[in-house]
């Protein structure tokens, strides 16, 4: 048996499914923020693995290269708020963040 | 095909390690160990990106996520992360509860994958990618490419001013 989109699709399944895993348990700002790219690692490989197994178009490439690029934006813009709420509260744990909580 | 053919082999190599790193990330109780698997995540991710023949995104992949990203997260790590402190530094709470929801949820698309009949076409030899990609970029994909660029910008000025210190004057 070749390898075909299945495999591709289940390995991009594991990969959610972990990043899912790290955003919802950890409490570190930049664990969670790891695991926000772990998830759209997983997004990337689905569309080049549907854009390789359809008729020869590009259009998966096209959008995994803006994938990226947003996600170059999200690391830059979070990680920069991660350092602001270390500078406002000496830590980076998402529970100690919680002074507009009602 | 057998199972084992080198094509077969090679991509359960890749597949274990970017699982395997990515587990790191998930599991560790320790920082600076989840972002150094992130690096293995990355770099398999790439190296799934070149056996689906997306030659320029594997560059893209390497280039931005290890070149730029990762790197962004070391600095953070160390700039937000006491080294003398030896307490756990990636504590997770809520462990059980997370592991039912992800179990659901990955349970349902599992299930998804495996049961639909996927149309899938037999892929052709790989080709360069790079005039195609170039072509939509210019072509089909004009106006979201220039979105980026405004995007990039602003998300550029924001996390300098985000991360500015202040200065107050008297």
């Amino acid at each position: 048996m070749s390898i075909g989109l299945p495999h591709y699709l289940i390995v991009s399944l594991v990969l959610f499914a972990l990043g899912l895993y790290c955003v919802l348990t950890r409490r570190n700002a930049i664990g969670i923020l790891m695991g926000v790219e772990l998830i759209l690692n997983s997004a990337n490989v689905n569309y080049l693995a549907f854009s390789r197994f359809s008729s020869g178009h590009y259009d998966g490439q096209v959008f995994a290269i803006f994938v990226i690029m947003l996600a170059a934006a999200e690391a830059a813009i979070g990680l920069a708020i991660v350092l602001g709420i270390y500078q406002n509260f000496h830590t980076i744990d998402v529970e100690a963040a919680e002074t507009l909580r009602g | 095909m057998s199972a084992f053919s080198l094509g077969g082999l090679v991509f359960y190599l890749v597949a274990a390690v970017t699982i395997i790193s990515a587990a790191g990330v998930a599991f560790s109780r320790n920082i600076v160990y989840s972002a150094f698997s992130l690096l293995g995540t990355f770099m398999g991710v790439a190296g799934l990106y070149v056996l689906l023949a997306a030659d320029f995104v594997a560059v893209i992949q390497v280039l931005i996520y290890v070149g730029g990203i990762l790197v962004l997260m070391i600095f953070a790590v160390m700039l937000t992360h006491r080294i003398t402190d030896p307490r756990i530094s990636n504590r997770s709470v809520g462990r059980l509860p997370g592991l039912v929801v992800v179990g659901c949820v990955a349970g349902v698309m599992a299930k998804a994958i495996l049961t639909t009949r996927w149309h899938a076409a037999t892929p052709g030899t790989p080709v360069p990618t790079t005039y195609a990609i170039g072509n939509a970029f210019l072509g089909d994909y004009i106006l979201p490419f220039e979105l980026a660029s405004v995007v990039l910008l602003a998300a550029l000025i924001g996390a300098v001013v985000l991360s500015r210190k202040e200065l107050k004057e008297e």
